[in-house]
């Protein structure tokens, strides 16, 4: 909130009041006037019937507000919880109903030939203060009906004062002040110490969304137990609500079932199915789904709550020794919890004992401290995918906890002082995916949302019940009342079971939140495209293809009937487009005073999507060819883009530049700083960092004003993506990369690019979002990772939200929490729905605090400590330099490893030893460090080691761990062994390989699955067999060096090859491209450099890395 | 002369004061929520080459004036802040900038540097104002 209120509604009063004057004069006087003047704006005739006009309506924002009003109780609510992709029938159609029915001309656009006109650079600086000249000589539908002289008749144009006049007003009066210093802390409504508590009278009783269709409430304990209600929870702890005749409004209960609909329902194919140890009933139900990178069983976290159910009968009984303070929970010898696993899971047992935090029965200390010693253990991977370790909590706990999916810390066991984190050497922080594509999710829908009264932390399961009516905050542990209304159960509808609430039992909880938590009213979906049609671009060709997708995505855009939508285009100079309702064809306006930019006219540039549909589909179709013939080479992004700011600060939302080269003209204008000698360079890598901070000052701007800058880059050159990127990454907005891109000579990018387009015009938003990270007293959060801009020490303002971003948090430890045996963490997201709602999503996690050494290596999370240390090295390269980011990865495998050599001393120093937790840890910085981000030594050029290290920066860590540890399956002989049954598919689970060269055979088929892309890598001697059932060729000479795709061939082979490929595919949010790399083909050097295990011209073989960590120890 | 170099250190210094302090409140308001990282950051950067020119003024004065104690006690305080003032990486919107304040404990080593600041003008108004007084001493003794 950096611009003070008065200026950005200033200017707008500005703008909105000049075209007033110039419009009065009448038809006959503007004409000719517009007409002299215009070259600069508009230049070019265009065929168009007359008869348009400005006259259309006028819909300012108030209209957008006076249909928020009654917009709740759209049932579109409904796929709140669906990831997009898997369930695209389900997704926002269901608003259709109250769409105005498009205009219905079809004009199809005049041949382009008008569009794309000679461009008459008529110097017009536009005056200071948009005096009446400039406005004057716009008149663009003037000269649209009548391009050939004064002769038009501006039929509409005494319409304007009053549309003006009465639009401007309501947009003045409809959000409220959008920011001023004070308010910043609190702004979208954030959880500020300073926000007024949410009210605490009794009140009628709630509605509550109900996730689960549900078993019978279980009877409650007594209150004298109260202290560790969350450990009493109930299996499954929610009844449905939805027929809950308490339920005050419609629209909520419209929600609410809505919300218990997506939960319940099973969503095949989708990623989140199987997630989540969060969500013990989710397994139960869906277990026949998909497991994303969990193979066959469910990750020990949620064994636990299964069992637990078995267990949870005598809760009445295990109970009370949990009494005081959770001291059971840490006090356990790990070995006593561990070792239940065995026999709940003796499945699980032997995929899992390999790095799941579990022990073996026999072993006397738990099996991720079991020493290991690294350089005489060949086969350190272990064949099936690695689990998320489970914090060392009891069982209740463990089962209430959050989803390592979407919350995850490198230690599971938090260290008790500093001193002891400083001697464990291991990195501390949170790895965070917030706004994950969740099934199941329990929306709440409450007056009060009950919060800590001085930390404002949202109760949740780790809270503690002094009594009915009080119950003790477990970040800062002040004591706070119960309101009168969380009394009161509207699932079981029984009264005074506070700790039943939904709020209480589910650690992922989202509530409708209540206009406390507003500013201003909760913004419309807004997108603008800001497309680049420079010589370069048409090249390139993206335009058709993202003109394409944008019309087959067109109803599937997140929204509501409040939608709108606009589009710019640009090369030297800025074309807007008119789409204003009642048009007969979309109107270019051309702005070619790039040093000063401002919008021609100050409606119709977003336009409501349902009432506009017609244009917009006529202008979709019809932009591909408008700049074909162009010669413009040069390339305006800077003031495209101030444009596109101005555009969207009045409501905030999206902005999607497209853009294929470096920016030439105009404010923001780089230059090429690469120098292609270097590329391959092992000592300085220089020009990580921005060029300018123009890109950064734009996107706080944006940021100010609750909008996100997405950026597409399609280059085939340098285009200094290190200072594009801090558009998007300052705005919380997100970066794709296509490098080389083509649209003929680059099949691939091009699918990757359609792939993209529809994940990202279709997946969920959240607008105006803040997120506040708590955690408990004691410990603090230094820095954070991610696309976003942090507003004051723990707020996050993010613009925009997408589920496919990753935040990371470094923390450090304060004070002592000795006085503490469970430290929690919270973060809790606000956000305005695509469908106009405010939401609060709430995550909390809960750890056990250690004071051994030993506990802390015990409950190391290898993976996340991997992403944090990744997220970490990207700032130490940027802030200093690679070979310094290059060392520090190392350092810190050489640290670890010796603080946990110090502490097994008795053990032989023969070896490298590791704790099993630990195990991959010199692997996977192996990896990183041959990551493109970090690599050197092999050429890499500037901007594809740039976009590694953003993607490090906000993929959630799943993707990120992929990128950096890609896995490896051998293909060509899948058996049914072990297979896992989704959807009555058998899909294949081929153990992982590890990245060597020495696992390739000749005779074989292998798999890489690197998150966004897949390799197929095909052996010289392949099974002729396997290439004729899965590839469809007749042998191996005769694959072609292209292939993207595998055949549809009826054996059994490929029925398998394929069930297990859409299994890996229907995992992820994006789907990945596939490319099939012949042994011989040169394109298989994209494929061995991902085999990070061996030995390339500049770096280390895995064992050469082990001996060399192992030297820099004993030193 | 020696009386009239003087007199201006001391006003300079005072200012110098003023502008540490004025960084400190700015920095603690950040600190406390009070206002938000980009407008605290544009208003601090503002002042950041003022302050060193304040500052270099002083120290060229010294050297002229071959006082070569003061200087050199002030030399390193300018080095470091015409150092910290080179070395701010171009994509940065200053010595503060908005989107880094908050990382790697950098609000806490910013508040830090202002409070040393801020004790060694402190220094240094105390050491003028005794050279002022000494120098006005010596003009007298030498008119008598």
């Amino acid at each position: 909130m950096q611009a003070p209120p008065g200026p950005g509604y200033g200017l707008h009063g500005q703008d909105y009041a000049a075209p007033s004057g110039p419009y009065s004069p009448g038809p006959g006087k503007a004409g000719p006037e517009g007409q002299g003047r215009c070259g600069g704006y508009y230049s070019g005739p265009r065929p168009g019937p007359a008869g348009l006009g400005l006259a259309g309506v006028q819909r300012g924002y108030v209209g957008g507000i006076a249909a928020f009003g009654n917009y709740h109780g759209s049932p579109a609510a409904a796929p709140q919880g669906f990831p997009a992709t898997c369930s695209p029938q389900l997704a926002p159609t269901s608003c259709r109903s109250s769409l105005p029915a498009g205009s219905p001309h079809a004009s199809v656009l005049a041949a382009a030939t008008g569009w794309s006109a000679p461009l008459t650079p008529v110097p017009l600086p536009p005056p200071p203060g948009y005096s009446a000249s400039p406005w004057s000589v716009q008149a663009p539908d003037r000269l649209l009906r009548n391009h050939a002289g004064p002769s038009a008749s501006a039929g509409s144009s005494p319409a304007n004062p009053v549309a003006d006049s009465l639009a401007y007003p309501g947009r003045q009066n409809a959000p409220p002040p959008r920011s001023s210093p004070v308010m910043s802390t609190v702004l979208p409504g954030a959880p500020s110490p300073r926000a007024p508590p949410a009210g605490k009278h009794p009140r009628e009783p709630v509605a509550l969304g109900v996730p689960l269709p549900g078993l019978p409430p279980q009877k409650g304990m007594q209150y004298g137990d109260c202290v560790n209600n969350q450990a009493s929870s109930a299996p499954t702890p929610l009844s449905s609500a939805s027929d809950d005749e308490e339920e005050e409004e419609d629209e909520e209960a419209g929600v609410d079932s809505s919300s218990t609909t997506s939960s319940a329902s099973p969503v095949p194919n989708s990623y989140d199915a199987l997630e989540g140890g969060g969500y013990p009933d989710v397994h139960s139900s869906s277990a026949s789904s998909p497991a994303p990178d969990h193979a066959p069983e469910p990750d020990p976290a949620p064994a636990a709550p299964l069992s637990a159910k078995v267990m949870a009968k005598p809760f009445g009984h295990g109970y009370p020794t949990l009494q005081p303070g959770y001291q059971t929970t840490a006090a356990p010898p790990s070995a006593g919890t561990f070792a239940q696993y065995p026999q709940q899971h003796p499945g699980v047992n032997q995929l899992s004992s390999a790095l799941g935090g579990l022990s073996l029965q026999s072993s006397p200390q738990p099996e991720s401290l079991r020493p290991i010693n690294l350089t005489q253990e060949r086969d350190v991977l272990p064949a099936t995918p690695v689990w998320a370790p489970v914090p060392n909590l009891n069982l209740d706990l463990r089962k209430l906890n959050c989803s390592p999916d979407s919350f995850r810390c490198t230690l599971t066991s938090i260290p008790q002082t500093q001193a002891l984190l400083n001697k464990a050497k291991l990195p501390l922080g949170l790895l965070l995916h917030p706004f994950r594509d969740l099934t199941q999710l329990p929306v709440i829908t409450s007056n009060t949302i009950v919060r800590c009264r001085s930390c404002r932390t949202y109760i949740n399961p780790f809270v503690s019940f002094i009594d009915q009516r009080r119950w003790k905050c477990n970040l800062c542990y002040r004591v706070n009342d119960v309101p009168e209304e969380f009394m009161y159960n509207p699932l079981t509808r029984s009264y005074g079971e506070p700790h039943k609430r939904p709020e209480v039992q589910n650690s992922t909880v989202e509530f409708i939140a209540s206009s406390d938590y507003m500013l201003r009213p909760p913004q419309p979906a807004v997108y603008l495209f800001v497309l680049d049609v420079s010589h370069n671009a048409m090249e390139a060709g993206y335009l058709a293809v993202l003109c394409q997708s944008l019309l087959e995505n067109l109803d599937k855009l997140p929204g509501d009937s409040r939608t709108r939508i606009g589009f710019m285009t640009f090369d030297s100079t800025i074309h807007f487009y008119n789409l204003q309702e009642g048009f007969s064809q979309p109107q270019m306006l051309i702005v070619s005073d790039i040093d000063d930019v401002f919008l021609p006219t100050p409606d119709g540039l977003l336009v409501n999507l349902y009432e506009s549909r017609e244009l917009i589909k006529v202008l979709l179709n019809a932009l591909p060819n408008m700049f074909t013939s162009t010669r413009e080479t040069h390339s305006a992004l800077g003031p495209a883009l101030q444009a596109a700011f101005k555009l969207m600060s009045p409501t905030g939302g999206r902005v999607s530049v497209f853009q294929t080269q470096l920016p030439s003209l105009g404010a923001g204008l780089l230059q090429s700083r690469e120098d292609p000698n270097q590329r391959s360079s092992t000592k300085v890598v220089q020009h990580l960092g921005p060029a300018t901070d123009f890109y950064k000052k734009l996107a706080l701007d944006c940021s100010g004003q609750q909008t996100a800058v997405d950026l597409f880059l399609l280059s085939s050159q340098y285009s200094d993506l290190s200072s594009l990127a801090c558009m998007s990454r300052y705005s919380a907005g997100c970066i794709y990369y296509y490098p080389s891109f083509h649209c003929t000579h680059n099949p691939s990018q091009m699918e990757k690019l359609q792939k993209d387009l529809k994940r990202y015009l279709t997946r969920k938003i959240g607008f105006e979002a803040v997120m506040r990270i708590r955690c408990t007293k004691g410990l603090s959060m230094h820095t954070f990772h991610g696309n976003f801009f942090v507003r004051s020490t723990d707020l996050l303002s993010l613009a925009n939200i997408n589920p496919d971003a990753g935040f990371a948090v470094q923390l450090s430890i304060e004070e002592s929490l000795t006085d503490t045996s469970l430290v929690c963490f919270q973060t809790a997201l606000l956000y305005t729905s695509s469908k106009g709602e405010r939401r609060i999503r709430v995550h909390t996690l809960c750890l056990p605090v250690v004071s051994s050494l030993a506990e802390v290596h015990a409950g190391a999370d290898v993976q996340a400590a991997i992403c944090l240390l990744a997220n970490m090295a990207v700032d130490r390269s940027i802030s200093s330099s690679l070979s310094d980011a290059r060392d520090a990865l190392v350092n810190a495998v050489v640290d670890s490893l010796s603080a946990y050599g110090s502490t097994v001393s008795n053990l032989r120093h023969s070896g490298l030893m590791a704790p099993a937790s630990l195990k991959l840890f010199p692997l996977y910085v192996l990896a990183l460090l041959k990551q493109k981000a970090f690599r050197t030594g092999t050429s890499t050029r500037l901007d594809d080691r740039v976009y590694a290290m953003c993607q490090i920066k906000s993929q959630p860590l799943v993707h990120l761990m992929r990128m950096i540890h890609p896995n490896l399956h051998r293909i060509d002989r899948l058996t049914d062994e072990g297979a896992i049954h989704v959807n009555d598919r058998v899909v294949p689970q081929p153990p992982l390989q590890k990245l060597s060269a020495e696992k390739l055979t000749r005779e074989g088929a292998f798999l890489m699955d690197c998150g966004s892309v897949f390799y197929i890598w095909i052996g010289k001697d392949c099974d002729s067999n396997f290439i004729e059932d899965v590839l469809g060729f007749p042998n191996f000479a005769s694959i072609p060096q292209k292939m993207t795709h595998l055949p549809e061939l009826d054996t059994l082979a490929s029925e398998r090859t394929r069930s297990f490929l859409t299994w890996l595919q229907d995992s992820r949010p994006l789907s990945p491209v596939l490319h099939v790399v012949k042994d011989e083909s040169p394109a298989k050097m994209e494929f061995f450099q991902h085999l990070v295990e061996d030995r390339t011209e500049a770096a280390f073989s895995y064992y050469e890395f082990l001996l060399h960590v192992q030297q820099q120890i004993s030193k | 002369m020696e009386a009239v170099v003087f007199i201006f250190s001391l006003l300079d210094c005072c200012a110098l004061i003023f502008l540490s302090v004025y960084f400190i409140i700015t920095l603690s308001d950040l600190e406390c929520d009070y206002i938000n990282a980009r407008s605290c950051c544009s208003k601090l950067n503002k002042w950041v080459i003022p302050e060193m020119i304040g500052h270099s003024i002083v120290t060229v004065l010294m050297l002229v004036s071959l006082h070569w104690f003061i200087f050199l006690l002030n030399l390193p305080v300018v080095t470091w802040n015409i150092y910290r003032f080179i070395m701010v990486p171009s994509g940065n919107m200053g010595v503060f900038d908005p989107t880094e304040i908050h990382n790697r404990g950098q609000l806490k080593s910013h508040m830090k540097e202002a409070m040393i600041k801020l004790g060694f003008h402190l220094l240094c108004f105390f050491m003028y104002l005794y050279s002022l007084g000494l120098s006005l001493a010596l003009v007298e003794a030498r008119e008598h």
